[in-house]
């Protein structure tokens, strides 16, 4: 089983998240930057499915230099090789310029899956398992919460989330899986991973290399834009009142008197 | 006038209350022209609510070959619709099925898309909240038609009642679109609540419930004031109620008039799901928890107690 996994650097959820002031695109300088965390989950289902099946996993990445950071922690995980598309042209792409990219950059591996997660917690489009399944022209199996692969038929099955349950949705591969956080318990490296990530195939593409057209990715080819951008309006606390025993009747009070009730 | 395509949300016909917002803010710029995607004899549910939130045209496409495969085929037809149609825009709601189709249309027209708008003004400038709603921007697409993916509770709906004018769609999906195939649908769980993003009040459990039975405390409130629950996601991972009801970061966004958090502390992947709600309202335990930095009302104290008091008052304010 040939498997690719997506994963994409974000600044670390706890950081205080703002746009450039010059570019409007995602300050990655003023932060800490880590694995999306929903990537993690990612990772570990493709290991798994190499780990049930053999095979191996391939993840690639679109981000600057320093997203290496992010691919040495999934060639830590487990992953056997990885692909970083870097260059100053790609900064500030939208999801479909980053998605088309990303799709050259893996029709190239042939892979059998193609795993993302279910949203980056930067930008939180929770698209790119649908642009990625688009722009392959392969099943999109995404929002799965369960995968089942089953190599002789030649097939994947998943549960996908449903608003009230689920759906039991089937393809032949190849396919884009997109997987939700409760699918698995993402491992954590092991010294012995994080030793053996040193080593592995780690393979560098500028835009040009990947074949990309400069006037298509970018800001120079994104199809929408920031027009203005400004902190929201601070939300200030209200009453805070302890329970002496009404607080129930309390909290009523207030709904009442806010005609809420 | 130009047509604004808005892409009907429904569950088996029966349409959502975020398609006559879509319909309403269609109307704001153009003339709204309803998309009923769906298996057949479906539409039939949904055209008198169409007609009555003032839909001009409905695009009615009928089949197998849509409602039964994820993702392709909506986009293959809405796509086509945009060719012949040339409309000012494509709205669809912020729903997990929905804006996976709205990306692959844009990718398919080669439009700007944007997601989770608040607002959208008649020269088509919307508004999002970023970071969790921590930064307001306003954007705008740049190239083709814009495909914008709007929130519910973004818009008031209004009734304009209108005789729509039905157009048929031949329906010609390519093999390609139909790859993922849909071979069951499983309910698991029919609470007869509201819709979780659509709701206009949300009561969530969080962490300081300790047990999945006693998600009960939160479902009778909930109940009370014919709300939706929801959960934060220290419960989901949990296991005490089910991942779908997850209100954050990875979870839903809800931004309804009143929001209820049970025992949750508000930690920022709670806040990103639900902090544009009109007024919040905190019970927990923990004086320093951070949920009472940005309540409106915070009550310190056991929700063991509370809620259930709650529960009763509010019951016996209705009765009398």
């Amino acid at each position: 089983m040939n498997i690719v996994v997506t994963v994409k650097q974000v600044p670390d959820t706890w950081a205080e998240k703002k746009l450039d002031a010059a570019d409007k695109t995602v300050d990655r300088q003023s932060v800490d930057n880590v694995m999306n965390e929903m990537d993690e989950y990612g990772v570990e289902e493709a290991l798994k499915i190499k780990e049930a099946h053999g095979g191996e996993v391939t993840v690639v990445t679109m981000g600057p230099a320093k997203a290496v950071e992010t691919i040495r922690k999934a060639l830590s995980m487990g992953a056997d090789k990885a692909v970083h598309l870097t260059d100053d042209s790609l900064h500030g792409s939208d999801a479909l310029a980053t998605s088309a990219a990303l799709a050259k950059v893996i029709s190239t591996l042939s892979p059998d899956i193609v795993i993302t997660s279910s949203e980056a917690s930067d930008a939180r489009g929770g698209v790119i398992g649908a642009l990625l399944s688009e722009r392959l022209g392969l099943p999109q199996l995404t929002q799965a919460r369960k995968v089942t692969v089953d190599p002789g038929a030649g097939t994947v099955q998943i549960e996908r989330l449903a608003d009230n349950g689920y759906a039991l949705v089937e393809a032949s591969l190849p396919v884009v899986v997109g997987v939700v956080e409760k699918i698995n318990q993402p491992r954590y490296p092991s010294f012995k991973g994080i030793m053996a990530a040193k080593k592995k195939p780690l393979t560098t593409l500028s835009a040009a290399d990947a074949g990309l057209d400069a006037a298509s990715v970018g800001l120079a080819g994104a199809a929408s834009t920031v027009v203005t951008s400004e902190p929201a309006p601070p939300r200030s606390s209200g009453t805070i009142v302890k329970d002496e025993g009404d607080g129930g009747t309390k909290v009523a009070e207030f709904l009442s008197a806010q005609k809420l009730i | 006038m130009a047509e604004v395509l808005v892409l009907v949300e429904h569950a088996d016909g029966e349409p959502k209350k975020v398609t006559a917002e879509l319909l309403t803010l269609a109307r704001s710029f153009g003339e709204p022209a309803a998309v009923f995607l769906g298996a057949p004899g479906t539409y039939a549910k949904a055209k008198d609510y169409l007609a009555q939130f003032g839909a001009a045209k409905v695009y009615v496409a009928e089949s197998d070959d849509i409602a039964g495969y994820i993702g392709g085929p909506a986009a293959e037809v809405i796509a086509q619709l945009v060719g012949e149609a040339a409309p000012a825009a494509v709205l669809v709601a912020a729903t997990s099925d929905s804006r996976e189709v709205a990306a692959r249309v844009a990718a398919k027209i080669d439009s700007g898309l944007i997601w989770d708008a608040t607002a959208l003004t008649p020269d088509l400038v919307a508004t999002q909240g970023i970071f969790g709603g921590s930064t307001i921007v306003t954007s705008k697409v740049t190239r083709g038609v814009p495909v914008v993916v709007v929130r519910p509770n973004a818009t008031a709906p209004e009734a304009a009642p209108s005789t729509p004018a039905e157009q048929v769609v031949d329906v010609a999906i390519s093999d390609t679109a139909k790859g993922a195939k849909i071979v069951d649908r499983v309910v698991e769980a029919k609470s007869g609540r509201p819709d979780l993003t659509e709701a206009q009040v949300v009561v969530s459990g969080g962490r300081g419930l300790g047990a999945a039975e006693h998600f009960a405390l939160v479902e009778k409130l909930a109940d009370t004031l014919g709300a939706a629950v929801g959960a934060s996601r220290a419960a989901t991972d949990a296991g005490w109620y089910p991942h779908q009801n997850q209100v954050g970061q990875t979870g839903k966004t809800v931004s309804p008039q009143l929001y209820i958090a049970v025992g949750i502390s508000g930690a920022i992947q709670h806040r990103a799901g639900m902090q544009t709600s009109k007024t919040i309202v905190a019970v927990n335990k923990d004086p320093e928890a951070p949920i009472f930095e940005f309540a409106d009302y915070g009550l310190v104290g056991d929700l063991f107690n509370v809620v259930p008091q709650l529960t009763s008052e509010i019951e016996a304010r209705k009765a009398g």
